[in-house]
């Protein structure tokens, strides 16, 4: 083996597994080996946390905009074009001076899709699932998030058919700035609850 | 069932470890992985209550040691022999035999509908018209279940008490679904628990945890 695991020659035992199963899946007609390249090229390059950025945005500079967000996540996503896969039925909560919210599955690795892409190995590991319920303000800190006694924590574990995306505060001195810079400061994290923006 | 994947809660497995700039996959086959599972659905019938009951069956030391697609692997094979769509001697190299009869339901995905078939989703939410058992402002309590299959109910809630805050209308019921029992639809409701009621007093008194559970769940407090 080398350095990174892999054998000095040829694929990783992974690797055949996963391309012998392809290979007989095709060959059965069960799947189409370009679709399986659309479906990636999707996932690597249209759906991602820029979606949510542009949301959370939308939201800053548009209070109906807002309201509807809130009142129906699902509907006021899709108006910006996203939904499908894992983000069916959406709710948004709200970051707010004295409530924080954080986004976990404890039991496996739910996430919504269409607005963050899918979600980091951290999200889906054993560390943040078992702790994010338990001991949120430390997970928070271990994310350099100090909260103090005053504001309260909200853990949504998200195990059901809804799927949750953070509507972070927005920032202090961003008041000139308009939907595009500021869906430029949105990250991937705030939008989980692990950032403050 | 009570297995290691029911995780909330528990202690020991260290600091969170974050990759800075992480790519979306980390190899080529994660992202065949991904797409298998992704698309093999829409001609063999399976679906994610089905994955999840196979990836929580894992033997809990191969849980903690495999990464997420190798469970994804894993499950996958086990869902699709299960079906009789691929067996064991094809994976180990036999020439694929022809499917059995009823083995799939639809034509595979083909490239040009895979934007659509992502956008159109994949909802749970059912218009089985239902009643409630429970409306918001409700005092309820999680049901001490614990049953051999797949459940959406975790074990840190079992027995506490909490309040509706929430109904988010009629899903297909997971529990029953992953075991062959049917989806017998029902209302879905968040419900919200003091962190004090979970895990005692050393809990900041104005935390909360939020949780979506069924009306089978559910009992009243």
């Amino acid at each position: 083996m080398s350095e990174h695991g892999h054998p000095r020659r040829g694929l990783t035992d992974i690797e055949l597994k996963v391309r012998a199963l392809e290979a007989i899946l095709t060959e059965k007609g069960l799947v189409d080996p370009r679709a399986l390249d659309a479906i990636v090229e999707q996932y690597e390059t249209r759906i991602g946390p820029r979606n949510g950025a542009a949301v959370v945005a939308r939201a800053w500079t548009d209070s109906a905009y807002k309201a509807r967000l809130m009142s129906d996540a699902t509907a006021a996503i899709a108006e910006l074009g996203y939904r499908g896969l894992q983000g069916e039925n959406m709710v948004v909560v709200e970051n707010t001076a004295t409530v924080h919210n954080l986004v976990v599955c404890t039991l496996c690795s739910c996430y919504p899709w269409p607005v963050l892409g899918l979600p980091p190995v951290w999200y889906k590991s054993a560390p943040y699932r078992s702790r994010a319920v338990i001991d949120p303000r430390g997970v928070l800190k271990e994310f350099g998030i100090d909260l103090s006694v005053t504001t309260d924590v909200r853990v949504w574990d998200s195990n059901a058919e809804l799927r949750y995306m953070v509507l972070p505060m927005r920032p202090r001195g961003t008041e000139g700035l308009g939907a595009e810079k500021l869906a430029a400061l949105v990250t991937r994290d705030g939008m989980i609850g692990t950032a403050s923006v | 069932m009570n297995g290691l994947h029911d995780m909330g809660g528990m202690m020991g497995f260290g600091p969170i470890e974050r990759e800075a700039h992480e790519p979306v996959f980390h190899a080529d086959w994660e992202r065949r992985m991904f797409a298998l599972v992704s698309a093999v659905g829409y001609a063999v019938p399976f679906n994610d209550d089905h994955l999840r009951r196979e990836i929580e069956r894992t033997p809990p030391a191969e849980y903690l040691t495999s990464t997420y697609y190798e469970l994804w692997y894993r499950a996958l094979v086990s869902v699709l022999e299960e079906r009789r769509a691929v067996s064991r001697e094809e994976l180990a190299g036999a020439r694929p035999r022809p499917l059995p009869p009823s083995v799939q339901i639809g034509p595979a995905l083909a490239a040009g509908k895979v934007v659509a078939a992502i956008a159109a989703g994949a909802s749970a939410r059912r218009d089985a018209r239902v009643p409630p058992r429970f409306t918001v402002g409700d005092r309820v309590r999680a049901r001490d279940l614990n049953p051999a299959g797949h459940t959406r109910l975790p074990r840190y809630v079992r027995g506490r008490p909490g309040v509706i805050t929430r109904d988010h209308g009629v899903f297909s019921f997971n529990d029953s679904n992953a075991r062959g029992d049917g989806e017998q639809p029902q209302h879905v409701h968040a419900v919200c628990f003091a962190m004090r009621d979970l895990w005692g007093p050393a809990a900041s008194a104005g935390d909360h945890l939020y949780l979506d559970l069924w009306d089978d769940h559910l009992e009243p407090a």
